[in-house]
């Protein structure tokens, strides 16, 4: 069932004088990494599925800063703040839903004092809403049995405390949810954060994806779910390193979820 | 009769609470060094934090071992501690067991504080034998040698001579009283030392008392030198784990906070209209620096942290990078906070009240960029501290100063920052192409 994307712009809408219901915030990995896109556009389906209203800021986003505010530098972070919430604020936004962690940070705690405020969800949450709420059902069966493992992205889990709405959505699936041995608050990063993504790790003897892999691989998954673009990277290539790629994916949930509703 | 024994006892208590306020005041001035920050908020929330983490122990639990063992020693010291009050009271007024006369209760009282002493005793052996024995990899990284090492055994040899003393005091009493010495009236109920006394029959009265007074003398002169020990220990946390808690961040682990000068001179710029050469508002002065470099850069609620950390090393356990072989360690990060407050502080001792430039700071002769730059910001130090201390907070200070003020940030993250700000995202795609996923089928 492969239909187009129905992907409208704020733009479009407010041209036409209408308002959807909520921002859909890509960022950056969502709109340009290749892995992320699959993400972004699984996404999308279930949105257009479950009949959301919905809008993309497309080529009027701009990075949240986030990356350079982990780096250092204030100034870069705010101007792309100041910048991005003059957008938002023009088109009177309410609420934004995103599929990255930082992105879902970054405009939940630090845009508010920016003038920025807005009721801001993780991807997760917003569809274990649409579960809740009936608009979506997840009954395809193909999760059914398989062993999944949920790796808490750091942005999501410790740093805003959503650690159930990404399992309560594994557990829908029918699968079987496994914990590592680090999860939750005392879940282990993934080695992307702190813009760690953007740069060679320093000098040490192992690097924290690989150390990530093993934890995961230590509960034989079948899947590895992930709810963050960089996680899902790090954790992807901790599996081919450890040459797992045959018998163990790393997937996103709204992935999981798009292909259990067979989008 | 005389009174050279209360004249004694009084100068020693003087001397020994004399020294400890003066300490406390040093702590408190060092601490202010920081900048300020308004903590004044939510103060309900704040008194139940301190009492949940600091007074319930809540978060040292979470490794259930180490946190059994450390909530004996804890209620141990904080019960034997009404004891201390007897010894005082006895010791000014020249009376014995003054609180005697509580009769039963006082059975009970001085019953569970020899129990308590066992237990501390017991609990104090397993983490001499964790910490020297076991050598639980925590307590063995690089930071731990030196002073840092000697002083977690200190802390627990001072506590097991303390509570020996204690006993024996206990001990010689007993046998004092059941011999029907004078002055030794029947009070209390000994169930730990009662085996102790036995090594004392058939002592004469005479060295009994000697026994018995001496371990009372050496007992509270090492209460009281143990007081005054804790401003170079890492034991002060037993004092600051209360307002370290208290003022523990409130706000998501994921908030890190704006910088309030950078806010100004953005709004300038993106304002047209805003003069730039408008006298800057009441009040807001243009900061000499962005981020830190050195202990006086950062606020005081950091200072405090760096005074409370236990050096237990529970952040640098949890930490990603300090578990792949990376050179950071956030519990170093605490270290060398104080250890470069401290210096400041006496700096200021020996200039008379200011601090004269001695060519060092946190930055660089304490803390390497190489620390710095592999922190992921993942928070796991943040929420494995059982005292609520924020290492993280003063890694994101020092890299703001690393990248604004210094420009010496890795060269792939320049790139990165670089792609920011002329395209919008971390790597060199046009912003134009934002959309294009929507087409790739
Ligand atoms: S936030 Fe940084 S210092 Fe703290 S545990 Fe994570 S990587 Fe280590
Ligand atoms: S910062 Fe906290 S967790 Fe780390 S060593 Fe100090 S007290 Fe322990």
């Amino acid at each position: 069932m492969q239909t187009e994307l129905k992907v409208p712009t704020m733009a479009e809408l407010s041209a036409a004088g209408q308002k959807p219901e909520v921002l859909f915030w890509v960022g950056c990995a969502g709109s340009f990494d290749d892995r992320a896109k699959k993400i972004t556009k699984a996404f999308v389906k279930i949105l257009n599925k479950a009949k959301v209203s919905f809008a993309v800021l497309g080529t009027e986003e701009s990075c949240t800063g986030d990356p350079a505010k982990r780096a250092g530098n204030e100034f870069l972070f705010q101007m792309q703040a100041v910048t991005n919430i003059e957008v938002m604020n023009a088109y009177e936004i309410k609420k934004v839903v995103t599929a990255c962690p930082h992105c879902f940070n970054t405009l939940k705690n630090e845009y508010p004092e920016l003038g920025g405020n807005y009721e801001v969800v993780h991807h997760t949450q917003f569809l274990k809403q649409l579960l809740d709420e009936g608009k979506i059902t997840m009954e395809g069966g193909q999760f059914k049995g398989k062993r999944i493992t949920f790796h808490d992205p750091c942005y999501l889990g410790r740093a805003n405390n959503v650690y159930e709405a990404p399992r309560e959505l594994i557990r829908k699936l029918d699968a079987e949810l496994v914990e590592m041995k680090n999860c939750k608050k005392k879940g282990l990063c993934c080695g992307a954060g702190g813009a760690q993504m953007f740069k060679e790790p320093e000098n040490g003897n192992k690097d924290i994806n690989i150390e990530r892999t093993e934890q995961a691989i230590e509960t034989k998954p079948d899947i590895i779910a992930a709810g963050c673009p960089f996680c899902n990277t790090m954790m992807t290539d901790g599996v081919k390193n450890k040459e797992k790629e045959g018998s163990v994916a790393v997937l996103d949930i709204a992935e999981m979820i798009a292909s259990a509703e067979d989008l | 009769m005389t009174y050279l024994p209360n004249i004694i006892f009084a100068v020693l208590l003087l001397c020994g609470i004399g020294f400890f306020i003066k300490n406390i005041s040093r702590l408190r001035r060092n601490i202010n060094l920081g900048k300020d920050v308004d903590v004044t908020d939510n103060k309900a929330i704040r008194f139940k934090n301190m009492a949940r983490i600091a007074l319930g122990q809540s978060k040292m639990v979470v490794r259930p071992i180490a946190g059994f063992l450390h909530v004996i020693v804890y209620v141990g010291f904080i019960i034997i501690n009404i004891e201390v009050l007897e010894i005082i009271i006895d010791g000014l007024l020249g009376t014995h067991r003054i609180f005697a006369s509580l009769g039963g209760f006082y059975d009970v009282l001085i019953g569970s504080f020899e129990i308590l002493a066992f237990l501390v005793i017991v609990a104090v052996v397993v983490f001499w034998i964790r910490r020297n024995i076991i050598r639980l990899k925590r307590f063995m990284k690089p930071e731990m040698t030196g002073w840092p090492k000697t002083d977690g055994n200190l802390i627990l040899y001072i506590e097991l001579v303390l509570m020996f003393l204690f006993l024996t005091m206990n001990a010689a009493d007993y046998q004092l009283q059941s011999m029907g010495a004078e002055h030794y009236t029947q009070a209390g109920s000994f169930p730990i030392s009662q085996y102790l006394a036995t090594l004392f029959e058939g002592m004469s009265e005479s060295s009994l008392v000697l026994v018995e007074r001496t371990a009372w003398w050496l007992h509270i002169v090492g209460i009281l030198c143990f007081l005054n020990y804790l401003y170079y220990s890492k034991h002060l946390h037993i004092l600051l784990a209360f307002p370290n808690t208290y003022y523990g961040n409130l706000e998501a682990k994921g908030k890190f906070k704006n910088n309030k000068a950078v806010t100004q001179e953005v709004k300038l710029m993106m304002d047209p209209s805003a003069d730039p050469y408008a006298a800057p508002a009441e009040g807001a002065a243009v900061p000499e620096k962005f981020g830190a470099s050195d202990v006086t850069d950062l606020s005081w609620v950091q200072l405090l942290n760096a005074y409370t950390c236990t050096e237990c090393g529970r952040c640098t356990s949890e930490c990603p990078a300090n578990q792949t072989g990376k050179l950071l360690s956030p519990r170093k990060i605490m270290m060398d906070t104080r250890d470069r407050l401290e210096e400041v502080g006496k700096n200021i001792d020996k200039n008379k009240g200011q601090f004269v430039a001695d060519g060092k700071q946190l930055l660089g002769d304490y803390i390497t960029n190489e620390e710095l730059w592999a922190c992921t910001s993942c928070n796991a130090c943040v929420e494995a501290c059982p005292v609520s201390i924020d290492p993280l907070s003063i890694i994101m200070d020092m890299r703001q100063y690393l990248v604004m003020e210094q420009s010496s940030a890795p060269s792939d993250l320049n790139n990165m920052m670089g792609n920011i700000e002329n395209n919008g995202a971390p790597w060199p795609f046009n912003q134009m192409d934002r959309l294009n996923w929507k087409q790739e089928l």
